[in-house]
Order: C-alpha cells, then structure tokens, then sequence
C-alpha cells in the first residue's frame, strides 16, 4: 500500500511538472489552447473531400473532413484487401507448385519492403507512367485513364431510383428469410434445399425488376475533356488510387499468410474423413475447412485490419488529406499540437475499439462451443 | 522366372527381379509437371495462367533492369536502366551529408556492426558475452559517428542515409528491449497503479498510428519540457521511436511471461527466492527465449517504420533516395531509386526474418 502511494505519489508529481512546464511553454509562445479553434474558419482547401467542402468552412469541418476520408480508405482497404489476402492464401497452399510459388515470392516482397516505399512507388512511378489529359487512355468506352486521375461515369438517379432501392431492401430482407428457412428445415427433417441460391436470387431478380419496370432511372454523366482537363464524371484521384493500391498490396500479403497458416492448421484427417463420407470438394472447404481455419486466421487478421487503419496515416506523405494530414496542416496554421495530436489518438483508439469488438464478436461465433 | 541362388549352406533364396523403371509421363520432369502443375483441368488453367503472366512481365523487366541497362557512366541511348544513377549517389543513400574526409568513420561502423551480427548468428560466444557485447559496443560506435574523444564532431543534422536508418533501428531495439521488459512486467504487477498506468500506456501507444507519436516527439515534447532545455530533432525522433516501439515489445514480452507456467512461481518461491529474484532469474530468461523469434519480427518492423520518419524532416535511407530522385541533374530517374531501395530494404529484412524462422524451427535460444 505505502509502495503504491508512492508510486502515485511520483506520478502525481510528474504530471504537475509537467503541466507547469506546458502552460509556461505555451505562454512564451502564444499559443491558444483549449478546442475554440475548431469553429474558426479554416481557410484551407482540400482536394479530395467526400463531402462538399470550401476553405470557408470551419476547422472542425475539415477536421471532419480528413476523418471521414480515414474512415472511407479503411473501410475500402479492408474489404479488398480481405479479398486479395484470401486469393493469396489459397493460392499459397495450391496444389499447382507454380501457383503456390508466385503467391510466396508476392508475399515474401512485400512483407519485406517498408509501406511508405510501396506507397512512393505506386504514386511516382505509375503517375509518371500515365499520359497528360489531351492523350488519356481509353480502357473502356467513358472510362478515361491520365495523370489527374481516373474518370469513370457517373450515375445520375432520377426519381424512379427510389422504388428500386425499397426492392433492394425488401430482396435482401427475403433472402435472409429465405436462408434462415432453408437451415431450419434442413435442421428439421434433413431435407436439403438450396437456400443460398434462392436467397442470391431474390436479391438480384427483384430490385432488377423493379429497375426495368421503372424504365431504368438512371443516366451515365460522361467526363468530357474541356481544355486542359475532364469536367464531370466520376474521378478518383491519383493519390486515393496510389494509397489504396499500397495499403491493400501490402495488407493482402499479411493476410494472405494468416489465411495460409488457417488453412494449414486444419487436420489433413479432417479431409481425408470429409472425403471418405462423400461430401463434395465444395462442401469440404465450407463446412469442414473454412469454419476450423476461421479460428486461426480471425483473431490474427483483427490485427492486421487495425494496422491498416493505423497505416492509412501514410496519406500524408502523398498528399491524400487524411485525418493525419489535415490535422498537420492545422497544427502548421495554429500550433495547437496537443488538441490535435489529442483528436487523433481519440479517433484512432474509437476505429479500434469498434474494430476489435466487431471481430471479437465474430471470433466468439467460430470458436468451437465447449459442452 | 524368378532366380533363385544357392547360399553356402544349400538353401534356396528368394530374389525378386528389380523394379520396372516408372513409366516416362509419371517421373522425371514430365511426372513432376504432372503432378505439380497439370493434375487438374482448373489448375491447368492457373498453369498456363501464370506461365503467360510470366512472359509478359519477365522479358521486359529483364532486359530493363539488366540487358539494356548502363552500369557505370549514364549513356542516353540505353532504353534500360541508368544504375549509374545509384553509382553516382551511392555516398548519399548510405551516410548523407556525412563529410567525405570523415568517411572511415562510418565505414569502421559498419564493419564492426557485421562482425557482430555475424558473430551473433553464428552463436560463437556466450549469450551473456553478446548481450553484454551489444549493450556496450554502440554506445563506443555512436562516438566514432558523433566525435567526441580527439575526434572532430559531425552534426546530427548531417547525418543521413541507411547509416541513419540502421543507427534509428538498433538504438531502437535496444533501448526499447528494456522498456518493453518493464512496461510487460508492469502490466502483470500486483500493485494497481502500476498495472494500470502501464496497460494505460501500452494501449495508447498501440492504438495509435507511429506517424502520431513522431509528431508527437517532434512538436510535443519541447512544449513539455522546462524551460531552456533542449534537444534536437533527431533525439526526439529517437526517443518516439523507442516509446512506440517499447510498446509492442511489452506485448510480445507479455506473451512470453504468460507461458511461464505457475509451478516455476512455486518451486523458486519455496527455495525462498524474493519476487524480484524469482523474476529476474527465474521467469524473465525463460520468458524471453520463448519470444526470440517475435522479438526478431519487432526488428523488422522496426527497421521498416524507421522510413516514417521522412515524415518529420530526417533524410533517412528512403528519404535520401527520394531527395537524390528529385535532384534537377539527375531527373527522370525514379523507378531506378526506388527500385534500389526495395532491393535493400528486401535484403535486409528477409535475412532477419529467416533468420527469426530459423531460430524458431530449431528452438535454439
């Protein structure tokens, strides 16, 4: 107890010198404190904003801004590099040597290569590659391809759009209830009905349906090539493309080896047995593999997702404006590191805890249920 | 028409005839392609896959980076690549500014931290000599670097390069080994204020990216610091560096003080040793030979989050190469760069981690 009280005792200490030494500090320097700032106007631009966004707006808004853009990376990062990582996976344990030996050098590259020149690489070497906007690629007819970015359609909804979001809605609700039906009878008597595909294509034929019964409310805006550049469409920049293209490279490679090690750790007796009793590859894979191997690869993957998350903040060093880096620019304008420096651990640790609750969730479902 | 021999004493033995050799399609290379990469329709598919993809990139790469490459003087009319460029810019990649007189002094370090590392993977001495080794040989090698002792100093500010990136990383490691040591140690403490500020510091650290601490040490720490008092960019990099880093090595230090089962507790607790002696020889050296091979991953790791800190100003080794590929004389050379880069980077940290792999198959610590 008198030990412990000591130890408080010296903390307690550290942090009033501490604090003394701030506000001396910020004093000397002029520099504000407090979070009073986030409603001033920022007066600075953004280039890739989700939202609409001017220099007018406050400091708080931009702020936003660069969460929102962390949040839209690490969402999309971790979709597609979940499915790259699992290609990877499987590919590594693939019978075909050859196959399996190209996913090892893939992921013995790029685990072995630091993040930020993977991200360098993709931003300078394939942006020098693409050509000035006059003599943009066409992969596809509307689809344009020059270093400001890649220009797609964009869809335009017309009133119509609505009545096929509702029939969206309502297939995917069907298809669950279908599913769940399906297992329940399947439960019941024994009777296999193909619940899945039913579902798949509740979900698909009604809402196309009602697409082509509301006579296809939606139009293509085309980018057009106006003087030195496209106007309209759909762009993605060339800083988004490059982050992406990094993170997801170098995150499937981390994933691709929890898949591996999932896969391998599945007992060949399980197979051998699961072949022995006539199930099919197919069935084999989702119903004896997959739910064992899930138990290995879930809780390591939960890591490598809250490192993409983290990752993401190398935005700043090619100029995507992420959190991170709308933050540096503001502590640039006003020095108010610690509210900055404050925001950012808030958000990142509030990502993380979200992500780590939803995987453990997930986690809880696979593991195998003690009697 | 089996043979059959007489042995010395008259009695018959059975000799069966040798083996028919395999049929040709199922050995040698055609079985092994058989079975290694047509054994299935779909995976003859993926073979022929590969093998376009293959042909598609490898030819030009080889010829790029190799076949029409100029190798020590730049010449315009080679469609390849110019590794003169690297040639020319080798000095800056590995030391920076660092003075030309003064180049042996580098030199001198790199030679003694091979020969340790090669020492140390070989095993040829004591644990304990080589600990004792790596503790006190970079603090002498630090002088050498820095001046000091008869030797003109070299600012930090000069100081660049995969010089700085190594220099960043060991310092790193070895500092943060004790700190980790302590903070997991911490965790596990009965005392709850300890446990608390230690999880407290772990978690926090862990949760945020190595970007905000680095901007943290940079713009933070003088604010937190007394008046008067200061210090430059390159220490406080240093010292986030080693605050994040001490994080996840209190994690993996955990992991390893968590296998360490009750019953060592016990039997040192009854042969009347304190806590403290209990922990520091009986459960730590156990521990830590459990986590070897994870501390090794942290290396890597380390070594490669040591190129964030382009992010606050230091020109470390991917720093330098992003300077030297943007110097007006030598435009238009940055995939050769970068490529060297990778190449490095690759090298060094491959060579860690298979060495991390190898420890761990042979259970050797």
């Amino acid at each position: 107890m008198a030990l412990q009280m000591a130890v408080l005792g010296v903390i307690l200490y550290g942090c009033h010198g501490l604090l003394t030494n701030t506000q001396a500090n910020l004093a000397a320097r002029n520099i504000a404190s407090g979070f009073g700032f986030l409603s001033l106007e920022s007066g600075m631009p953004i280039s890739n904003s989700l939202l609409p966004y001017t220099p007018a707006d406050t400091y708080g808004y931009a702020f936003f801004m660069g969460l929102i853009n962390t949040v839209f990376v690490s969402v999309i990062g971790i979709i597609l590099s979940t499915l790259l990582g699992i290609i990877i996976g499987v590919a590594r344990v693939s019978s075909n040597w050859l196959v399996s030996k190209l996913a090892e050098i893939y992921v013995e590259v790029l685990r072995n290569i630091p993040l930020l020149l993977t991200l360098f690489f993709a931003y300078t070497i394939v942006l020098a590659a693409l050509p000035v906007p006059k003599k943009s690629l066409m992969p596809l007819a509307g689809f344009f391809l020059n270093n400001r970015g890649i220009y797609l359609p964009r869809p335009v909804f017309e009133p119509g759009m609505a009545a096929v979001m509702v029939a969206l809605v309502v297939g995917i609700l069907g298809a669950m209830v279908i599913i769940g039906m399906a297992r329940r009878i399947h439960d019941r008597t024994g009777r296999v009905i193909p619940g899945f595909s039913l579902g798949l294509v509740t979900a698909v034929v009604l809402p196309l349906a009602v697409f082509f019964m509301a006579g296809s409310p939606v139009t293509m805006e085309h980018a057009v090539l106006k003087g030195f550049n496209f106007r309209g469409g759909l762009v993605i920049r060339p800083e988004f493309s490059a982050l992406m293209t990094g993170i997801i490279l170098y995150t499937a490679a981390f994933i691709g080896e929890n898949v591996r090690s999932g896969i391998q750790s599945v007992d060949p007796g399980q197979i051998n047995a699961s072949k022995a009793l006539g199930l099919s590859q197919a069935l084999t894979m989702r119903r004896i593999v997959l739910p064992q191997a899930l138990r290995v690869i879930i809780p390591s993957t939960t890591n490598d997702y809250a490192s993409l998350v983290k990752n993401s903040s190398l935005a700043v060093a090619i100029g995507y404006p992420d959190m991170v880096s709308v933050g540096g620019t503001i502590i640039g304008q006003n020095d108010q590191a610690i509210e900055i420096i404050a925001m950012w651990m808030g958000v990142y640790m509030t990502i993380n805890l979200f992500i780590s609750l939803v995987m453990n969730w997930l986690n809880s479902r696979v593991q195998l249920i003690g009697r | 028409m089996e043979t059959a021999t007489l042995t010395p004493l008259g009695l018959k033995t059975f000799v069966p005839r040798p083996d028919k050799a395999p049929p040709l399609v199922a050995s040698g290379i055609i079985g092994w392609m058989r079975i290694n990469l047509f054994n299935t329709s779909f995976n003859s598919v993926l073979t022929v896959l590969a093998l376009a993809f293959l042909c598609k990139v490898l030819p030009p790469l080889v010829s790029w980076a190799f076949l029409d490459a100029s190798w020590l003087t730049p010449s315009p009319e080679h469609e390849g690549a110019c590794w003169a460029f690297i040639v020319n810019k080798f000095r800056v990649l590995m030391v920076g500014l660092y003075p030309g007189e003064q180049l042996w002094r580098p030199m001198a370090v790199a030679v003694i931290m091979g020969i340790l590392s090669v020492v140390t993977v070989a095993r040829k001495l004591s644990t304990r000599l080589l600990i004792l080794l790596w503790y006190t040989l970079p603090v002498g090698l630090f002088f050498i670097i820095n001046g000091g002792f008869g030797l003109p100093k070299v600012e930090q500010s000069l100081w660049g390069g995969l010089m700085l990136s190594m220099g960043l990383a060991v310092i790193g490691i070895l500092l943060s080994l004790p700190f980790g040591i302590l903070l997991a140690l911490g965790r596990r403490s009965r005392l709850a204020v300890v446990r608390t500020l230690c999880t407290g510091i772990i978690e926090c650290v862990r949760g945020v990216p190595l970007i905000t601490i680095l901007f943290m040490a940079s713009v933070m720490l003088p604010i937190f610091l007394p008046q008067g008092v200061n210090i430059n960019n390159l220490l406080r990099v240093q010292i986030g560096m080693i605050l994040f880093s001490s994080a996840y090595i209190a994690e993996v230090v955990r992991g390893g003080l968590q296998a360490i089962p009750v019953g060592q507790f016990e039997a040192a607790g009854s042969l009347g040793l304190k806590p403290w002696q209990t922990t520091v020889f009986v459960v730590l050296p156990q521990a830590l030979r459990h986590v070897v091979p994870s501390l090794i991953g942290r290396c890597v790791a380390l070594f490669k989050d040591t190129s964030l800190v382009i992010i606050v100003g230091l020109l470390d080794f991917l720093g330098m190469v992003k300077a030297s590929s943007q110097d007006p004389k030598w435009l238009g050379y940055d995939a050769e760069a970068y490529v060297f880069c990778a190449f490095v980077y690759w090298i060094i940290c491959f060579s860690m981690s298979r060495y991390g792999q190898s420890i761990e198959r042979r259970n050797q610590w």
